[in-house]
C-alpha cells in the first residue's frame, strides 16, 4: 500500500484516547491521546522512565506476556479497540510489527529467519517464499550481503546486519505499522546511519513509530514527534517545530540539554 | 605483635589442613579409577562382547548383561525425554509463578536426589507386582523415571537463560505461544537440553539398585521385554558377591566398561555445554 | 480470521495442556511413590504397628519382623559417612574456592564432580575387593589398639577385624558424599560478594579468618543445606553400603566393627527372593520408612538452600 508523500492529507494509522498503562498498581501511562499517521514516522522522545517504551508495547499488546500489566482507554488500529478484551493478538500482530532494542535473531538460518513470521499467517509455495525472502532482504538493504549464505545461521551476522535481519523479519510479514524500540542503541555509529536510510526508505510502505533516546536521530528520521515525561504526553507535532520552537519549557529544556 | 603470630599460624595451619583435605579427595578418585583400570584391562577380553554370562567356574562374558543394559537404558531414554522436557517447558514457560509450577518444582528437586531403590519398589509394586513377573520393561520403566527429574531440571533451567528478548522478538512477529517455545526457545536452549540428556543418561547407566526388583536378572540370552532382561550393573553385583574367581573378573570388566561409559558421557556433557556457553 | 491463526489458537492450547500435563505427571510421582508403598506396606503396617520401628526381630521363617536393626545401620552408617566427609568437604571447597591457583580451579573442580558421576557400585566393588582387605589387614588392628582401648567410646571399637562391617560401609559412603557437599559448599561460598570478603582482607584479616568470620557465617544456611543434601545421598544409597556391609539382621553389640544391615542392603539383598505376603510387605515398609526419611531431610536441604538465594538475591 504505497502512500503518497507529505502533501496528502493526514490519515490517523492508529489513534490512541485516553490511554492509561499500569504496571501493577503503579500507573505508567497518563490519559494519553494522540495520532499516528499512516505513512510517516513518527519519533517518542524523553528521558529513561518517561514511559516511551511503554507505550510502543502498548500498540501490539507485548504487554500481555506478563502477568499485572495493563491498559485502559482506547488504542484504535485498522479502526478496533485493540485494548478490548476479544482481540486476537496474533493477527495483530501480523499488521503491528516490531523492532528491538538488541538484535535478536533466532537460532536459525537466515532464510528461516525471515520465514519464520510469515509461514505463521500465510501459506506460500516455496517460490513465493523464496521470492518473499528476497524482497524482504532487499527492503532491509541486506539482501545483497547474504544473498549467497542463506543457510547460515543469523546469529553469525555482525551486529548491525543482525539489526537489518530483523527489521528484515517484521517487514516481511508485511504489516501496516512498524515499531522500532531503540533500534539502534547497541549498534556502532556506521550502522545506526545504515538503518537511518533504511526507516526513510520504508516509510514508504509502513507506517513508523520509533522509540529513540538519541535526539538528533528523532530529528533526521521522523516527520512527527512526540516528547513524553513521567508517563505524560507533554508535546506532540511536526518534528521541525517541535525542535525549532518546542511550545512547553519542558520540552524546551530537555531538547536544549538542560534536563534528561 | 604475639598475637599477628598466632593469627598467621593459625591461618597457616588452616590452609594447609585444606590442602590436605584436597589431596585426600583427590586420592580415593585417583585410587578407585586406578583400581577399575588396572583390574578391568587385565580382565578385557573380546569374549566379553561375544559370550553370555557363564555358570559359576566357567568362562565367558557379558553379552547379554550389555545388550540388556543398552536395550533398558535406551527404552528408559526414550520413554522419559520427551515427558521432561514437556514438564520442563511447563515450568520455564508456564509456570514460573503459578503454584502447580511452584509445587512440581519442588518436588522434582526432591525427586531428583530420592533413593533409587525406593523408585525400584514403586515399579515393583504398581507394575511387577500387578503382571506377576519381573521383566526388562519394568527395568526400563524404574530407570525412566529417574530420567525424568534430571531433565525437567536441566530443561527448566536452560529454558530460563534464554533471554526474554528473543521471545518477544518472535510474539512480535504474531506467533502463537507454542511456535514461539518450540521453534525459537527450545532452539536456543537446545544445547543446555542436549546436557541434561546425556547427564541423565551417564546417571542410568550405572544405577544397580531399581534393577534388582525390576528387571531382575537373565543368565541367558534374551530380548524379550516382557521377561527378566541381564544387565550389567546387576550382574556386577551378583559376580562381585560370589567366591568365584572368574567370576570376579567378569565383575572387574563390567564396571571398567560401565565407568569408561560413564566418565564419557560426563565429559561429553561438559564439552557440549562449553560450546553452548561459548556461543551466547 | 484466517486458517492458520484458528490453528495457531488451538495449538497454543493444545500445548498449553500438554505439557501441563506432564508436570503434573512429574508430581503425581512422588505421590504415586507415597500411596503404592504405604498400600503394599499395609498387611506389615496393620500386623506390627509401631512395634515395627521399634523392635530388632528380623525372622522370616517365623514371619516376625522389625526395623530396629536395618534402621540403626542406615542411621549410624549415614552418621559415620557425614563425621567423615564434613570437614573433607569443607576443606576441598575452601582450597578450591580461595586457596586454589586460577589454573587449577577448573581441572579440580571437574575431577570432583567426576567423582560424584561415577555410579555407586564401583565404590562398592572397590570398597569390597580392595579397600575392605586392607582395611580388615591393617587399619581395624590399628584402631582396635588405640581408640579401642578408651573407655565409652571403646566398645565402638572393638571385636575382631573382619574388613566389611558398618566402620567400612561409612567410611565408603563418605568417599561418595564427598563430592556431593563440596560442589554444593563450593557453589554457596562463591554467592558471597566480594565486597564482603575484600573489606575483611582490607582490614587485615588472614585468609582463615574471612572464610571462619565473613565467608561461613554468610553461607551458614546454604552450608547445612549441602550438608543435608548429602546426609540425604548417605541414606538413599544402595550399592556403596551393600557391599560392605556384611549383611547381618543381628544386633549383638555396638562396636562399628561388626557386620550389620541398612535398609537398602536389606532391600537390594531380601527382596527378590523374599515370599509374597508379610516378608515383602515389610521390606516395602522398610522403603516407605527410608522415603520418608529422606524426604524429610532433603526437603530441609532444599528449604535451606532457597533462603541462602533469597538473601543473596539470586532466585
Amino acid at each position: 500500500m504505497p502512500v503518497e508523500k507529505a502533501q496528502e492529507a493526514l490519515i490517523p494509522q492508529i489513534s490512541m484516547k485516553n490511554l492509561n498503562f499500569y504496571y501493577g498498581k503503579a500507573l505508567a501511562l497518563k490519559n494519553i491521546n494522540l495520532d499516528i499517521y499512516k505513512g510517516h514516522v513518527t519519533a517518542f522522545i524523553g528521558p529513561s522512565g518517561c514511559g516511551k517504551s511503554t507505550l510502543l508495547r502498548t500498540i501490539n499488546r507485548m504487554y500481555d506476556l506478563y502477568p499485572g500489566q495493563h491498559a485502559e482507554g482506547q488504542l484504535i488500529v485498522d479502526g478496533k479497540n485493540i485494548l478490548d478484551k476479544g482481540v486476537d493478538t496474533i493477527e495483530l500482530r501480523a499488521k503491528v510489527g516490531m523492532v528491538f532494542q538488541k538484535p535478536t535473531p533466532f537460532p536459525m538460518s537466515i532464510y528461516d529467519n525471515i520465514a519464520f513470521g510469515v509461514r505463521m499467517h500465510e501459506k506460500l509455495s516455496r517460490n513465493q517464499m523464496d521470492d518473499r525472502v528476497e524482497w524482504a532482504l532487499t527492503k532491509a538493504a541486506l539482501w545483497t550481503e547474504v544473498k549467497d549464505k542463506l543457510n547460515a545461521p543469523g546469529t553469525g551476522l555482525s551486529g548491525g546486519q543482525q539489526q537489518r535481519l530483523c527489521i528484515a523479519r517484521g517487514v516481511a510479514v508485511k504489516p501496516q505499522v512498524l515499531l522500532l524500540d531503540e533500534p539502534t542503541s547497541a549498534l556502532d555509529p556506521i550502522s545506526t546511519m545504515r538503518i537511518e536510510e533504511l526507516i526513510h526508505e520504508l516509510k514508504r510502505d509502513f507506517t513508523i513509530a520509533i522509540v529513540t533516546h538519541n535526539m538528533q536521530q528523532a530529528a533526521r528520521v521522523s516527520d512527527f514527534t512526540a516528547y513524553m515525561y513521567l508517563g505524560e504526553m507533554v508535546e506532540f507535532g511536526k518534528t521541525d517545530e517541535i525542535f525549532i520552537k518546542p511550545k512547553d519549557k519542558r520540552t524546551e529544556d530537555y531538547i536544549t540539554g538542560r534536563m534528561g | 605483635m604475639n598475637l599477628v603470630v598466632k593469627r598467621k599460624a593459625i591461618n597457616f595451619l588452616a590452609l594447609s589442613l585444606s590442602l590436605a583435605a584436597m589431596a585426600f579427595g583427590l586420592f580415593w578418585l585417583i585410587w578407585i579409577l586406578w583400581m577399575v583400570f588396572e583390574q578391568g584391562v587385565s580382565s578385557l577380553a573380546l569374549t566379553l562382547f561375544t559370550q553370555d554370562t557363564p555358570a559359576p567356574g566357567s568362562a565367558g562374558g557379558l553379552r547379554n548383561a550389555i545388550a540388556g543394559s543398552a536395550i533398558m537404558v535406551g527404552l528408559a531414554m526414550f520413554i522419559a525425554t520427551p515427558i521432561a522436557i514437556l514438564a520442563g517447558i511447563y515450568l520455564a514457560e508456564y509456570g514460573r509463578t503459578t503454584l502447580l509450577g511452584k509445587v512440581t518444582r519442588f518436588v522434582n528437586d526432591i525427586l531428583l536426589s530420592a533413593p533409587s531403590i525406593v523408585i525400584g519398589l514403586f515399579v515393583y509394586a504398581v507394575y511387577v507386582a500387578q503382571m506377576g513377573k519381573f521383566s526388562g520393561f519394568a527395568g526400563a520403566l524404574a530407570l525412566a523415571l529417574l530420567v525424568i527429574p534430571v531433565v525437567v531440571r536441566t530443561t527448566e533451567d536452560m529454558l530460563v537463560l534464554v533471554p526474554n528478548s528473543l521471545r518477544e522478538a518472535a510474539f512480535a512477529l504474531g506467533a502463537p505461544k507454542w511456535k514461539v517455545i518450540m521453534m525459537v526457545t527450545l532452539r536456543a536452549a537446545k544445547t543446555g537440553v542436549v546436557t541434561g540428556i546425556l547427564l541423565a543418561l551417564a546417571r542410568i547407566s550405572g544405577e544397580t539398585a531399581p534393577l534388582l526388583f525390576t528387571a531382575l536378572s537373565n543368565q541367558f540370552w534374551s530380548l524379550d521385554l516382557n521377561e527378566p532382561m541381564a544387565n550389567l550393573p546387576v550382574t556386577i553385583y551378583k559376580f562381585a558377591m560370589s567366591p568365584f574367581a572368574d567370576w570376579q573378573g567378569l565383575a572387574w570388566a563390567g564396571v571398567f566398561i560401565i565407568t569408561l561409559a560413564v566418565l564419557i558421557l560426563n565429559i561429553l556433557a561438559r564439552v557440549v555445554f562449553r560450546r553452548a556457553a561459548a556461543q551466547h | 480470521m484466517n486458517e492458520s491463526h484458528k490453528q495457531g489458537r488451538f495449538g497454543d492450547w493444545l500445548f498449553f495442556n500438554l505439557t501441563r500435563a506432564f508436570a503434573v505427571l512429574t508430581l503425581s510421582m512422588l505421590v504415586g511413590v507415597v500411596i503404592s508403598l504405604t498400600w503394599s506396606a499395609w498387611p506389615s503396617i496393620k500386623e506390627f504397628g509401631f512395634g515395627f520401628l521399634t523392635s530388632s526381630e528380623w525372622n522370616p521363617p517365623a514371619e516376625r519382623f522389625g526395623a530396629l536393626v536395618p534402621m540403626y545401620g542406615t542411621i549410624v552408617t549415614s552418621l559415620i559417612a557425614l563425621v567423615i566427609a564434613l570437614p573433607i568437604s569443607f576443606g576441598i571447597a575452601l582450597f578450591l574456592t580461595e586457596l586454589s591457583p586460577t589454573w587449577l580451579r577448573r581441572p579440580l573442580g571437574i575431577a570432583i564432580e567426576l567423582l560424584a558421576g561415577i555410579p555407586s557400585i564401583v565404590y562398592g566393588i572397590w570398597g569390597l575387593l580392595v579397600f575392605a582387605p586392607i582395611f580388615g589387614q591393617y587399619v581395624q588392628p590399628l584402631i582396635g589398639g588405640t581408640l579401642g582401648k578408651l573407655p565409652v567410646i571403646g566398645s565402638l571399637f572393638s571385636g575382631p577385624s573382619l574388613g566389611i562391617g558398618i566402620l567400612a560401609a561409612g567410611i565408603i559412603l563418605a568417599i561418595m558424599i564427598i563430592p556431593f557437599i563440596t560442589s554444593v559448599m563450593r557453589d554457596v561460598f562463591e554467592l558471597v560478594p566480594p565486597m564482603l570478603k575484600e573489606s575483611c582482607y582490607g582490614l587485615g584479616g588472614t585468609t582463615w579468618e574471612v572464610v571462619w568470620k565473613v565467608v561461613l557465617p554468610y553461607t551458614r544456611v546454604g552450608v547445612i543445606g549441602g550438608v543435608m543434601l548429602g546426609l540425604g545421598r548417605a541414606l538413599g544409597e544402595t550399592m556403596a553400603v551393600t557391599f560392605v556391609i556384611g549383611n547381618a539382621s543381628l544386633l549383638s553389640n555396638f562396636s562399628l566393627f561388626m557386620p550389620g544391615n541398612s535398609i537398602t542392603s536389606a532391600l537390594a539383598n531380601e527382596f527378590a527372593e523374599a515370599s509374597p505376603g508379610l516378608y515383602t510387605s515389610a521390606l516395602v515398609e522398610l522403603g516407605l520408612i527410608l522415603f520418608v526419611i529422606t524426604f524429610i531431610v532433603l526437603t530441609c536441604s532444599k528449604l535451606l538452600l532457597l533462603s541462602l538465594e533469597k538473601q543473596s538475591g539470586k532466585s
